[in-house]
């Protein structure tokens, strides 16, 4: 039987859950407006995944795990072109750059990425391939599903809640005339101050999700809590024109500036 | 009309005494951004800033001033370069009586001065009390050019800390004019 459907009816989870459970070996292959992916499994354990449909090369995945740093990583890629991603596997442990550890986490992390990133879609086209196994020449890694799903899962009852409290992304955001009192507390971490530095009410949600490079769920989920410390109220969008993230010194002229700066001296003047 | 909005960064190492400059002029409650300071070594204090702290003076209708700490614990210094973005000069704070922290807050300068070729100052906090270096002694220590600014300040004081920020100011001035000219 052909498993394929829409992920409307059918969600990313629950085809994840089918495979797993069922312990089905082929390919699920993910088409949606705004991404796709080829998810390879054996016996229900996901062993080759890649965003889009053209495999990311070894030591890109190294690299983005922070395994091998960048300018590395393209001196290998040159040096060891010909190499597949078993051969270069290979290479790397025993010239000593990484270990056999290493190259499953990155590439488990990397599987993990791919996923997280399929959790949020709520309309796309799924076909599961029967059978399909990964290009002979990858990395044998068997990952198991469980962790992965029940993070999803989750994450679509937080996102699910989440679009509640946000329904629209076409929407502005504004720094909060005067924060709450109780706001003492609170932790802003890396992701929270990348949207905050595009705060604008000229910029809408989704542009400063797409500047912040963070996903539906990930711009609500920063978005809601900057909301909930008082920092940031939603507004009307001032213009529908994309704009660039507020520079913190609005003037380049030297003479705007200096006028800028001046202001400033003559307001701490009377502190 | 829209507003516009600068800002002026504060770094130093842990416990310089940033949070608490911030919270001397700020017109707001700080969006303090502490978390509770696991590392034996570091527990001069209970808490520290991990993210930033966040503090703000209105110029005027349509101008407003932030003020931001940066986190001082070095494991936290992924934070440093998203800070140091576009702001309109720095203060680098540093506790007059800790030179065991000199080193770093040396590092740190360096590290911002390469994020950004902005305006700074330096500042030597604590200076109120009996154990604090003198200002000649931490420049030494620090290695500060002879041109550069080093102020003394009680970071507690509001009027203390305006004349730090003043000084940032007429700094970023001079810049200003020498790059006219």
């Amino acid at each position: 039987m052909a498993l394929k459907g829409n992920l409307r009816d059918f969600s990313i989870i629950q085809v994840l859950n089918l495979i797993n459970l069922a312990k089905k070996t082929g390919a699920l292959y993910i088409e949606s407006s705004s991404k796709s992916a080829k998810l390879i499994f054996r016996e229900g354990k996901l062993v080759y995944a890649t965003a889009g449909m053209d495999a990311v090369p070894l030591i890109k995945i190294m690299a983005r795990s922070k395994l091998i740093p960048n300018s590395v990583a393209a001196s290998l890629s040159e040096r060891y072109r010909t190499l597949n991603d078993m051969e270069l596997g290979i290479t790397l442990i025993n010239s000593g750059y990484l270990t056999q550890d290493q190259i499953f986490t990155g590439i488990a992390d990397f599987f993990k990425d791919i996923l997280r990133g399929l959790f949020t879609l709520t309309e796309g086209l799924f076909n599961f391939e029967a059978d399909e196994l990964p290009p002979s020449t990858s990395i044998p890694l068997r990952m198991a599903l469980e962790d992965i799903i029940i993070e999803g899962s989750r994450q679509a009852h937080e996102h699910e809640d989440l679009k509640n409290e946000i329904p629209s992304l076409d929407v502005a955001l504004k720094f909060a005339e005067r924060p709450g009192v109780n706001i003492r507390d609170i932790k802003l971490n890396a992701e929270e101050w990348r949207v905050i530095s595009y705060v604008n009410p000229k910029n809408s949600i989704k542009q400063i999700a797409a500047a912040a490079k963070l996903n539906d769920f990930q711009i609500r989920r920063v978005v809601y809590n900057l909301l909930q410390a008082g920092l940031v109220e939603m507004i009307r969008l001032n213009s529908p024109v994309a704009s660039a993230p507020p520079r913190a010194i609005p003037a380049r002229n030297p003479i705007e500036q200096r006028n800028l700066v001046n202001r400033v001296i003559d307001r701490i003047k009377t502190i | 009309m829209q507003t516009q909005t600068v800002k002026i960064v504060v770094t130093g190492p842990f416990n310089a005494g940033k949070t608490e400059l911030i919270r001397s002029v700020s017109e707001i409650e700080v969006v303090n951004t502490e978390k509770k300071v696991t590392s034996e070594s570091e527990k001069v204090k209970n808490s520290t800033t991990v993210a930033m702290d966040f503090g703000r003076i209105t110029v005027d209708n349509d101008l407003v001033l932030f003020l931001f700490g940066t986190p001082g614990q070095k494991r936290f210094d992924f934070m440093w370069e998203i800070l140091s973005e576009g702001m309109l000069g720095f203060i680098v704070l540093v506790d007059s009586t800790r030179p065991e922290t000199f080193r770093e807050a040396r590092g740190i300068l360096e590290t911002f001065r390469a994020y950004a070729p902005t305006p700074y100052i330096v500042v030597a906090n604590k200076q109120d009390l009996a154990d604090a270096w003198s200002l000649e002694d931490i420049r030494v220590a620090l290695r500060l050019d002879p041109a550069i600014k080093l102020l003394p300040c009680t970071a507690k004081k509001k009027s203390s800390v305006k004349t730090v920020l003043l000084e940032l100011l007429y700094a970023i001035l001079e810049e200003l004019d020498s790059t006219k000219s």
